[in-house]
């Protein structure tokens, strides 16, 4: 039976077809007949309007980040297309599935610089898995359908569909497919079994054994595969900033985080392990500091289920490419028990030394100093028990959040890694409360980044979703003005910010607030804060001149950790 | 890391953009594309890509993984010269009355085992294949004596010296693991 209809309704039928419910879209002229086309479909696919559509991205990607499902984006041509691309980046980077689409002139004028029209799928290539231009309505449900296969499938990534208006008008029989192989596309390549056997070995020969957790472990949603083949060869563990839900804060295998600002005994021990066990990771710059120097001693084991990313960075001894959630358990099958307790023991004495010189300062100072950040997170962590999803924006803010928010939840963790984007924040918590209504979500952000995206407080209002937002100000893009401090001279170009009043900001959105001062002020805040399920602005006026420790210099080796005793 | 000529070959489904998809890899990296030429495969509807450029081991073994990445790519290899059969063409316009008084026109093309396209009244086209070196080599003679009116060089055709084509093996493969789905 025929079933004809308008491109726009095929791709309502399509976007179900994908079980997708919700949208974060933005409307605008060459995408109107698809938005004529959601009012008819309300009920079944709700829409999000954000305040610009780099917001949409964003929250898309927490959607995506938090629920495991594509986030999906709708926005206009021209404008509305190019306000995304920091998103669509942002996701390349982070392996976050999206599937943008976007509205286009009509086919008959492309490549006249028609009204609004852009070289979308041009834009969008370098940093998408798949951009594709739609220009006929029988193309649609092929087209989606392959969309969504891609963006989820092997390593996520975001998708670009670029929607002429003529393919939105015309009719089209729409026939429902499904896409679950592309002959020039292997999601997930074959593990080898000889590999599983060398990597077992390898371990299995290890007296100082070390992993390395990514976001790939969320990801493939082998958080408890993990942990067992953790256990079972007692082998301590660190993270990077996007695998750090991963594991419980308090599993004592859990040793810490890696990189620039990570904890002193992951980044030492990396150059003192035996067999360095990398999951699910991308050896980024910001975890390896020089190459030259970085975990030489060791045989290096990479876990991934990309290939593209062996070898890349960091020369490996043996690659196990494939779905962890399947080599993980292989592996762990051919391991024997093991106990490294004394190596496992000789991180404390790392963990003393950062917590003498950094922690105990950070989270109990003296009390007549001005708020450090990281008291307020943590005080955040502990009132929501330990069970809330953290997100941050990127910064100083980002750096303390990660190190001292606490966790005993698997995908808690909304953070922009690879691109490091400042404004990810409020748009980010917006699609993680939609992804996850029932939990607390926190969003920590600088005073910076939050006027990135301050107009999403909008979206908050209309929506009236409860996020917490916590906004740590210290009147400075203060990641910045770290570096100028500490290898700038203390010139702090363009970097003191005269900010506006937060609370009157709150108040024109309807969204309660409080503003904290005084150390004394802040357990009443935060409990008025988590009192109810309403979004709350909490401004906490921190130390201005405060200093993310310890840090290794860019281009330092792990091993060159400042710890802030210098000065 | 020592620089050498690689050329790499790229099989791709004939869906647009792919080429760009390609090349924005290599400008990414800052490696310049010396030579380029794409057309149908042997297999219906499969693209093949044959590309030289100028770099080093480590960086193209990551080029050539990070182009088989693409969704629309069904595989890419490189190879260098020894590993490969490989041609270029070239064509050269001449003026003909130069040609006519130059004489020593018929020890030229048997020299350089070329041959004679088309002979107007003002002017001869001359095609020669081969590798670069003996095109180029062709050019200088011929411009240093009558000089050349227009010259025109493809891109790197190249196969393997193996004895069967990879792709065909890894279609059967790929066709074989689609059954059993």
């Amino acid at each position: 039976m025929a079933n004809t209809m308008t491109g726009a309704y095929a791709l309502m039928e399509a976007l179900l077809n994908e079980g997708t419910d919700t949208i974060f879209g933005y409307p605008g002229g060459q995408i109107i007949p698809v938005f004529d086309a959601l009012y008819d479909y309300k009920d079944k696919l709700r829409h999000i309007l954000v305040r610009h559509e780099q917001g949409a991205t964003h929250a898309a990607q927490g959607y995506a980040r938090v629920s495991g499902r594509p986030g999906v984006v709708i926005i206009t041509s021209g404008p509305g297309a190019t306000n995304a691309i920091t998103g669509i980046a942002d996701a390349q980077m982070d392996s976050t599935p999206l599937v943008v689409i976007a509205g286009q002139v009509p086919a008959g004028i492309l490549g006249t610089d028609a009204f609004q029209e852009t070289d979308l799928v041009g834009i969008t290539q370098p940093i998408t898995k798949w951009s594709y231009q739609i220009r006929d309505p029988k193309e649609i449900a092929w087209a989606v359908a392959r969309a969504f296969y891609i963006a989820k499938s092997g390593r996520p990534g975001p998708v670009v569909l670029d929607f002429t208006k003529n393919a939105q008008f015309s009719q089209v029989d729409y026939k429902p497919e499904v896409c679950n192989f592309i002959r020039s596309y292997i999601p997930v390549p074959e593990m080898n079994p000889e590999k599983i056997k060398a990597a077992a070995d390898l371990i299995n020969n290890a007296k100082k054994p070390f992993a390395l957790i990514g976001h790939g472990v969320t990801i493939g949603q082998a958080e408890d595969e993990l942990m067992q083949m953790l256990d079972k060869a007692d082998i301590p563990a660190a993270w990077t900033l996007l695998g750090e839900s991963a594991m419980p804060t308090d599993y004592h295998l859990n040793k810490g985080m890696l990189g620039m600002h990570g904890n002193m005994g992951p980044n030492l021990k990396t150059n003192e392990c035996d067999v360095l066990i990398a999951i699910g990771m991308r050896f980024d710059d910001r975890i390896t500091g020089n190459l030259n120097t970085y975990a030489k001693q060791a045989r290096i084991i990479h876990f991934d289920i990309d290939p593209s990313e062996i070898d890349k960075n960091v020369k490996t001894d043996l690659a196990v490419i494939g779905d962890v959630k399947a080599t993980i358990p292989a592996v762990t099958e051919l391991i024997k028990e093991a106990k490294h307790t004394e190596w496992i023991a000789s991180f404390d004495a790392y963990y003393k030394q950062e917590l003498n010189s950094v922690i105990k300062n950070d989270l109990n100072p003296s009390s007549d100093s001005p708020i450090k950040m990281a008291e307020v997170v943590r005080k955040i962590s502990d009132a929501t028990n330990r069970e809330a999803i953290l997100v941050t924006d990127v910064g100083q803010n980002q750096m303390v959040a990660i190190r001292y928010f606490q966790f005993s939840k698997k995908r808690s963790v909304v953070t922009s890694g690879g691109l490091g984007t400042m404004g990810f924040g409020i748009p980010a918590a917006i699609g993680a409360k939609i992804a996850a209504p029932d939990r607390t979500v926190c969003l920590f952000c600088g005073d910076g980044g939050f006027q990135m995206t301050l107009q999403e407080l909008g979206t908050i209002m209309q929506e009236n979703l409860g996020v917490k937002i916590i906004i740590l100000n210290n009147n400075y893009l203060g990641m910045v003005r770290q570096w100028q401090e500490l290898f700038f001279h203390k010139r702090y170009s363009y970097t003191p910010m005269i900010n506006p009043d937060f609370q009157a900001i709150a108040s024109a959105y309807r969204i309660k607030s409080k503003c904290v001062s005084k150390r004394d002020e802040l357990d009443n805040a935060i409990a008025e804060m988590i009192a109810d399920d309403k979004a709350f602005l909490l401004i906490v006026n921190v130390e201005e001149a405060g200093l993310v420790y310890p840090m290794t210099p860019a281009g330092g080796s792990v091993t060159d950790i400042l710890l802030g005793e210098e000065n | 890391m020592e620089n050498k000529l690689y050329t790499v070959t790229v099989f791709s489904e004939n869906t647009p953009g792919l080429l760009n998809q390609i090349t924005i890899v290599f400008t990414r990296r800052q490696i310049n594309i010396e030579t380029l030429s794409v057309s149908p495969s042997a297999i219906k509807g499969i693209h093949k890509f044959t590309i030289t450029v100028v770099t080093d081991l480590d960086s193209i073994k990551k080029v050539v993984k990070q182009i088989d990445k693409r969704v629309d790519i069904l595989k890419a290899y490189y190879n260098t010269d020894d590993e490969l059969i490989y041609q270029e063409i070239a064509l050269f316009k001449l003026a003909t009355d130069k040609v006519l008084a130059m004489g020593g026109i018929e020890y030229l093309i048997r020299k350089y085992n070329a041959r004679v396209l088309e002979i107007l009244e003002n002017c001869v086209v001359i095609e020669k294949t081969g590798l670069y070196q003996e095109t180029q080599e062709m050019f200088d003679e011929l411009q240093k004596a009558i000089g050349v009116l227009q010259f025109i060089r493809s891109g790197r055709v190249a196969i393997t010296r193996g004895r069967v084509e990879r792709l065909s093996d890894m279609l059967a493969g790929i066709d074989s693991k689609m059954k059993n789905k």
